[in-house]
């Protein structure tokens, strides 16, 4: 196994409980977790339906705020930013990847993709050539102007990641990337999350299901009842 | 700014409701315009009245007349700079729909108290030398297509001739046009010493004077000057602002305002639903595309704005060919054929149209904005 993370600590989850309150109900989620992630790691985590890996995922993108516990990425407590803050810290900081890759239907694949630049300063003739190298990465420069459902799925899940890296994040999260594609655009998106982990350094933590996909990590954690292991605990 | 197209990608979504909710603003605000111009029409002369204008008409009503010789008597009161007579002619033009007002009226004193009023000095000269000479406003003239020379007869309703005969015949000398775009260019004057010379009865006499007070500010004192001044005469007064009366003579119509407001109000209420419903349906539909806006770095503040946009872009794109179209219609003549003396929609209710819009856009947008502000990412990128 290859890997290229330098040994720095890129994120730090330290204690972190997650309760959900349901009504009444209160469902615990994570309990007392801790994990680090170096940085230039690509982490694969798997574990249960139902078992947080969603959860975790978006603690860590600064979506969604810990119970208890603390949140640092880059040495920074995200969990304690002003929602305004929080919401420039995702901006500037995380790519993220959805299973069902939530692209704007009335928007172009190119303007899709330079959806997150409007946040910066960036001229309109700059955001545009940085879409192009970002479509140009994932290979999809020849669709720049069609719309998501003249795309398949996995060239949508391309837009997607193209969208997540325009803005150069230090963090790419996906969530169940390749959860909706056949094997074959499955793997296509894989080589290129790995490519994107490989050749640009970018730091990645991925949720799967599929240990297929879960082998191109360079590690792969286990969530079950709220607490991480290196192994699947039911095994 | 670069959001635009994002806003207006939004309208794009459903594009059948976009558009009916957008042709239902449509509607909305050709009516507004439309409207407007009415109730300018009707409002007109009340708004260009001159504030150091009073109107003297017998006490008991307009219809009653007055003595000539109480101009003399008005001047000689304190605070009136000039006073000048009119008298209501009546007549009929070819057929009673073609209404316009007609009147004797004194060449010099006319353009003197009406500096709105403007005629050409070859024109002036020409009525001073015609004694069946009359003068006609632009929008009149253009009405009936008339031409200087034109012979215009007109049959007294009121008004008899000495000769036994009810057609009168004027000579069209001069045509004036409004200093402004308010001013009532659908009158026709002819000559008061003609006229108070022709007439079968009621030499002397005439309709009601108006008056100009030296400082407005007065004008209430004047006015109760000059009522006391006749109080206890044959022909007692009552004086009013220009203003004042013109309104009454609308008055008599009704209460267009008011009648126009119910209207507005009624349309606009409905409309807000449509527009209401359609931004809440449109946040709704799009819980997870605006969680995923949040999720990218999308401030709370500004999926709030979007939507506020959104909703504004919607009323803005109604709103404007609305009153584009209202315009248009309104520049096409009025529905009376040309009795309004003026119709067309003001400057100041474009803006208030404007305003509307904006109105609408808040009103309609504001709670599924807050909504779509309040929005918790996890929460909505789960449904
Ligand atoms: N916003 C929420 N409100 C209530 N319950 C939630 C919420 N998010 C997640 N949960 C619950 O937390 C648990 C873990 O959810 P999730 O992190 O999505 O699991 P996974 O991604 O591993 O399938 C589930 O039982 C889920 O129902
Ligand atoms: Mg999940």
């Amino acid at each position: 196994m290859t890997t290229k993370a330098n040994g720095e600590v890129l994120v730090k989850v330290s204690g972190v409980d997650k309760v959900f309150k349901r009504g009444s109900e209160e469902i615990h989620v994570l309990g007392g977790l801790d994990l680090e992630i170096p940085t230039g790691e690509f982490l694969a985590l798997m574990g249960p339906s139902g078992s947080g890996k969603s959860t975790l995922l978006n603690l860590v993108g600064g979506l969604d705020r810990p119970s208890e516990g603390a949140v640092e990425v880059g040495g920074k407590r995200i969990d304690q930013l002003s929602d305004r803050k929080l919401a420039a810290w995702r901006a500037r900081h995380v790519g993220l990847v959805f299973q069902f890759y939530n692209l704007m239907p009335v928007l172009s694949a190119q303007k899709n993709v330079e959806l997150p630049l409007l946040l910066t300063r960036l001229s309109a003739a700059e955001r545009k050539k940085r879409a192009a190298i970002a479509l140009d990465i994932v290979g999809l420069s020849h669709r720049a102007g069609h719309y998501p459902r003249q795309l398949s799925g996995g060239e949508q899940q391309r837009t997607g990641i193209a969208r997540a890296i325009v803005t150069d994040p230090t963090l790419l999260l996906c969530d169940e990337p390749t959860g909706d594609l056949d094997r074959k655009a499955g793997d296509e998106i894989l080589d290129l999350l790995q490519a994107l982990n490989r050749e640009q350094g970018k730091t990645i933590i991925m949720v799967t299901h599929d240990v297929h996909a879960a082998a191109r990590a360079t590690r792969t954690l286990h969530l079950n009842k709220g607490r991480l292991s290196a192994s699947p605990i039911d095994q | 700014m670069k959001y635009f197209y994002l806003i207006f990608s939004g309208l794009k979504r459903k594009k059948l409701r976009t558009s009916l909710t957008i042709l239902s603003i449509m509607v909305a605000f050709i009516l507004f315009g439309y409207l407007t111009a009415i109730r300018q029409a009707f409002d007109a002369g009340v708004e260009v009245a001159g504030a150091d204008r009073l109107i003297v008409r017998h006490k008991v009503s307009l219809i009653q007349l007055l003595p000539q010789n109480y101009e003399a008597k008005i001047e000689a009161i304190d605070g009136v700079s000039n006073a000048v007579h009119a008298t209501w002619f009546g007549g009929i033009y070819q057929a009673p729909r073609n209404f316009f007002a007609q009147m004797p009226a004194v060449p010099e004193d006319l353009f003197d108290m009406y500096p709105e009023f403007i005629l050409s000095d070859e024109h002036k000269e020409a009525w001073l030398a015609t004694r069946s000479g009359a003068i006609a406003g632009r929008g009149l003239a253009e009405r009936f297509d008339w031409k200087l020379g034109d012979r215009i007869p007109i049959n007294a309703t009121i008004w008899g001739k000495k000769d036994g005969g009810r057609t009168w015949e004027f000579d069209l000398v001069g045509i004036y046009d409004g200093a402004e775009k308010g001013t009532d260019t659908s009158q026709f004057f002819f000559r008061y010493d003609f006229f108070d010379e022709t007439r079968a009865n009621g030499a002397g006499l005439v309709g009601w004077y108006t008056v100009r007070v030296t400082d407005p500010d007065k004008a209430a004192e004047v006015a109760a000057a000059i009522d006391a001044e006749f109080a206890n005469s044959a022909q007692e007064t009552k004086t009013e602002p220009e203003g004042a009366f013109i309104q009454g003579f609308a008055n008599q119509i009704g209460n267009i305002g008011f009648i126009i407001m119910s209207i507005m109000s009624a349309v606009f209420f409905t409309i807000l639903l449509v527009a209401g419903n359609t931004m809440a349906y449109t946040v709704r539909e799009r819980t997870s595309e605006l969680a995923v806006l949040k999720a990218i770095g999308f401030t709370d503040r500004g999926v709030l704005s979007l939507v506020l946009g959104e909703s504004l872009a919607l009323t803005l794109v109604g709103g404007a060919i609305g009153l584009g179209i209202a315009a248009l219609l309104v520049s096409m003549g009025d529905p009376t054929q040309g009795s309004f003396p003026v119709f067309y929609i003001p400057t100041r209710d474009f803006f208030l149209g404007l305003l509307l819009i904006a109105a609408m856009a808040f009103v309609a947008g504001i709670l599924p904005a807050l909504q779509a502000q309040k929005l918790q990412i996890a929460d909505a990128l789960r449904r």
